[in-house]
């Protein structure tokens, strides 16, 4: 029962958010990677906290998933804007903006 | 005991991660996403982490993953081609991710971290518990706490403005759009944006 | 006052008068600004003349001052000032100056009447007049080089003074691009100077150079060369001399002064002020001495067999400067000058004499077609006997006394300097022998068609106005040398300056006699007294016996030009066809001017054209356009990343972070 492992999981569920952003078209997904990541975050900040004995870590999470929550919300908002004016719905068709 | 919940646990998030990943259909993905965030539930309830967990399972999954169900919903969704525009991502974006998970782990279990003790220190009874989460938002943490729920609202009023219907139409391209201000028939919002 | 206070004046007058005329170029009537412009330059005469009894009023040994208005540049060990230098040289100088240019300013008053540009020619001739005061005076180097600069400017602008023509245009451009040629020489010779010695004033550079060199050392003599370079710019001694015919484009008046009397003779000036570093460099003495025999030579002969008159004149000019540049350099610093003032007085008499005779022939200047003007116009041709008996040194008249001083004086140096003796007398008679040839022609005999006219009807002829080089029409909107210029026998002013002339280049012999009277020598004797050759004097009785020679010389040379040209008028025309080669080599000037377009004017031009086609093309525009292609590429390069893909910006992201984690991995390790 290390805390070790924890942290392990932790990192590898980050780098799967990783390669899941790199790798996935559709802006849904995307934010659900980043889910992904922020959870990560969590799960070793919670760790940490386990660790030291000191819950300060577990207010942090707390704060962090008021972040994701917020970050979730004005995403959506953008994706369901994109979807009304019939934009496709895929970050590559969406390159306007470059040199 | 513990280490067979942790490993069930585990193996249940990096189930829904990869889920996540690697599903087609975007609905199929939130649904792994839920599955990942009540494995993750369960292990901070292993770490002693009551609150946490609990705000995971009403918050996140519970809000937050509806919210995305809803939209999935509304926007539906298609699968993406299998043609990769930029050149090399495909075969970059896995080594990163390795390279990360690596580079992390030997961060972890390097010596940098050789102060951490394998079992975690004895923790007071409550540790956890709402009451002190609460204690501490209230006492320590007053100005994170202030400020989240002002970032709250803004989130909020962000996402209303950037969904509402605008007037004459949506088309391609909307600057025109904003500059047009001719009648409306009715700009009341979609129903079930707020959070 | 002082004398130098008075020089001042002398240089302020001119000045003046130009801007005067210059700024009131509407406001003035015609006749005004010509009689301001010629009451200018007489008050500075009247002013020099006071500057010459004041610098008499003091001993010999100490007529030299300086005085300076303020300093024009005084930095980094240079100490440059506005500053003039009197001394009797300067004086004379000046007095030459100043009287000549008062009595051509009177000429032009009369001559230029009804021309279009009136005002503008007072304007620059004043300012001609100031410039070359202002070389004369000067107290230094720079402020040599200065009026030397103006004087060349003035040229130009006065030998294209009827800018719409354009041979006019190109003799005056061609004249001011041999006179930069020159003007590089004098730069480096004052920068050298200044490196040597430290100084540019004359006074520091004179005392020093004896100390500063030894003889013939290699700076010294370098200079000297480069101060020759100017001089033959200026002087029109070869190979610099081909603008000196062409130059005769502008008006009669210009040629007149500019280049008879006065530019020109700024050489001399020059070698006669330097004659301290000439007589430190004598190997570069004797080059310029060879090069003014040259010079006389060859123009003599070329003005034998030119057939227009002014430029015939032109070709007496340059040889008679030879004279004068042979005189500076072998040390005949007086009688160089001495014949300076002379030629001055005829050279001047006889444009003047010319400008009536080319007014009355409305404007021809060949001399095929001119004759019997004796008859036709009186005062003219008494005054151009006299110019002419003057140039071929007929015995008793200005000309006779002061060239046969220098070749008296070369006679008494011996040695190499003889051959300078006989081929001068050699000269001299070919002198005599063009000189007549032109009066020959001019003056006795048929009246032409224009002599007739005048004789009978008393109007001056009319023509067209024509270029008389190329015959094309002339542009008249901006003035012309049309027929409406004067003839002398018509305008008081042109009859009063021709008759100061005509007296003073028959009588102006008179005050330098041997063994009788010596005034020019010995006024200028404190100028030379430092100078080794000034000690040479020809004997009395050789002096004599030197202007005897001159004498006989000099009767011949009129005696074979009446045989040719009056006697025997067939004569000419067999001689011509018998040595054909040799008139058209005399009548081509000798291919100068086809030499220095084959080595000078074309490698210039291919020069230029290689640098428009093949330098600015390949290298200036390769370079500019290479620096373009490469920002362009470049920029191309760094503006590929930004494909407007967000998934390659994480990407990008992503690969910092890991490079970032492993480098603090690795450092913290």
């Amino acid at each position: 029962m290390n805390i070790e492992w924890y942290i392990v999981l932790s990192s590898l569920l980050f780098a799967t958010g990783v390669v899941g952003i790199l790798i996935r078209r559709s802006p849904m997904v995307i934010l659900l990677c980043l889910e992904l990541m922020l959870n990560a975050g969590n799960l070793a900040l919670v760790a940490f906290s386990r660790m030291v004995g000191n819950a300060q870590g577990q207010v942090f999470a707390v704060i962090v998933m008021v972040i994701a929550a917020c970050e979730v919300v004005v995403g959506l908002g953008l994706i369901v804007a994109i979807f009304r004016r019939r934009l496709p719905l895929n970050v590559d068709d969406l390159r306007e903006l470059r040199g | 005991m513990e280490a067979v919940l942790f490993f069930l646990a585990a193996i249940g998030a990096l189930g829904g991660a990869i889920g996540v990943v690697a599903l087609r259909n975007p609905f199929f993905s939130v649904l792994a996403l839920i599955a990942h965030l009540f494995s993750l539930a369960v292990l901070f309830l292993l770490l002693t982490s009551a609150f946490v967990a609990a705000a995971q399972v009403v918050v996140y999954a519970g809000a937050v993953m509806v919210l995305y169900v809803f939209v999935v919903a509304y926007v539906g969704g298609g699968g993406e081609s299998a043609w990769e525009p930029i050149p090399g991502q495909r075969f970059l974006a896995p080594l990163l991710g390795v390279a990360i998970f690596v580079e992390l782990s030997i961060a972890v279990l390097g010596s940098a971290l050789s102060a951490l003790d394998t079992h975690g220190s004895e923790v007071p009874t409550g540790f956890g518990d709402p009451a002190a989460i609460g204690r501490l938002l209230l006492e320590k943490f007053l100005l994170p706490f202030e400020a989240s729920s002002i970032l709250l609202l803004l989130a909020a009023v962000g996402a209303i403005v950037l969904a509402a219907r605008r007037r004459e139409g949506e088309g391609e391209g909307s600057s025109e759009h904003s500059a047009k201000r001719s009648e409306d028939p009715t700009p009341s919002p979609t129903p079930g944006v707020t959070a | 006052m002082s004398a130098t206070a008075w020089a001042w004046l002398v240089l302020l007058f001119p000045l003046l008068g130009s801007i005067a005329i210059a700024v009131g170029f509407r406001a003035l009537p015609a006749r005004a600004a010509g009689a301001l412009g010629t009451l200018t330059i007489g008050l500075s005469f009247v002013c020099a003349v006071a500057a010459l009894i004041s610098l008499l009023g003091d001993p010999a040994e100490a007529r030299h001052h300086a005085s300076s208005l303020w300093d024009y540049a005084s930095v980094a060990g240079l100490d440059i000032k506005l500053g003039v230098y009197v001394d009797p040289l300067s004086v004379y100088m000046a007095l030459v100056v100043s009287g000549v240019s008062a009595l051509i300013h009177l000429y032009s008053y009369g001559y230029m009447r009804s021309d279009a540009g009136y005002r503008r020619f007072f304007s620059y001739l004043n300012f001609f007049v100031f410039s070359m005061l202002l070389l004369v005076l000067a107290g230094n180097f720079v402020l040599l080089i200065v009026g030397w600069a103006f004087v060349g400017f003035t040229s130009y602008a006065l030998i294209s003074f009827w800018y719409r023509r354009e041979t006019a245009t190109k003799a005056g451009m061609k004249a001011f691009v041999i006179n930069v040629v020159g003007d590089i020489g004098m730069v480096l010779a004052a920068f050298l100077i200044f490196r040597e010695l430290g100084s540019f004033d004359y006074g520091v550079v004179f005392a020093r150079a004896p100390e500063a060199f030894t003889t013939n050392e290699w700076t010294v003599t370098a200079i000297c060369l480069l101060l020759l370079l100017g001089v033959c710019a200026k002087s029109a001694q070869l190979p610099l001399h081909t603008w000196l015919p062409d130059a005769m484009e502008g008006p009669t008046p210009v040629s007149s002064l500019i280049h008879a009397a006065t530019m020109v003779t700024a050489g001399v000036y020059l070698i006669a002020r330097t004659h301290v570093l000439f007589g430190l460099a004598p190997t570069a003495a004797d080059i310029a001495a060879f090069i003014g025999l040259a010079t006389l030579l060859v123009a003599a002969t070329v003005a034998l067999v030119v057939t227009d008159l002014k430029r015939a004149i032109a070709y007496s000019t340059m040889s008679q400067i030879g004279y004068m540049v042979v005189g500076v350099s072998i040390g005949a610093y007086g009688a160089g000058l001495f014949h300076l003032m002379t030629h001055a007085f005829f050279k001047a008499l006889l444009f003047m004499a010319a400008g009536s005779i080319i007014a009355a022939m409305a404007n021809e200047q060949n001399i095929d077609k001119m004759s019997g003007f004796g008859k036709a116009m009186r005062f003219t041709s008494i005054t151009m006997l006299c110019g002419g008996l003057a140039l071929a040194a007929f015995p008793l008249t200005s000309g006779f006394f002061s060239k046969d001083e220098i070749l008296a004086y070369a006679g008494a140096r011996g040695g190499m300097y003889l051959i300078f003796a006989v081929l001068g007398y050699v000269g001299a008679f070919l002198t005599a022998v063009y000189t007549f040839r032109l009066i020959f022609r001019v003056l006795p005999g048929q009246p032409c068609r224009e002599a007739q006219e005048l004789i009978d009807t008393g109007h001056v002829a009319h023509g067209e106005p024509r270029n008389p080089a190329t015959g094309e029409l002339e542009d008249t909107e901006v003035g012309f040398p049309g027929p409406e210029h004067n003839i002398a026998e018509r305008s008081a002013s042109m009859r009063v300056a021709m008759a100061v002339l005509a007296f003073g280049a028959l009588a102006g012999g008179l005050i330098q006699i041997p063994g009788v009277d010596n005034v020019i020598a010995d006024f200028l004797d404190p100028v030379f007294a430092d100078s080794p050759l000034a000690a040479i004097h020809p004997s009395t009785s050789w002096s004599w016996i030197g202007l005897g020679i001159g004498a006989v010389v000099a009767l011949a040379g009129i005696a074979t030009a009446h045989w040719l040209y009056v006697a025997n008028p067939e004569a000419p025309r067999r001689l011509e066809a018998r040595f054909r080669g040799l008139h058209g080599f005399l009548l081509h000037k000798w291919y100068f001017d086809e030499a220095i377009d084959l080595l000078v004017v074309r490698p210039a031009l291919a020069v230029g054209r290689f640098a428009n086609r093949v330098f600015e093309r390949f290298v200036v525009d390769g370079l500019v356009t290479g620096t373009e292609g490469t920002v362009r590429g470049a920029g191309g390069v760094v503006r590929s990343v930004q494909n407007g893909f967000v998934r390659s910006y994480a990407l990008l992201l992503i690969v910092g972070f890991a490079g970032l984690a492993l480098y603090f991995l690795i450092a913290s390790s």
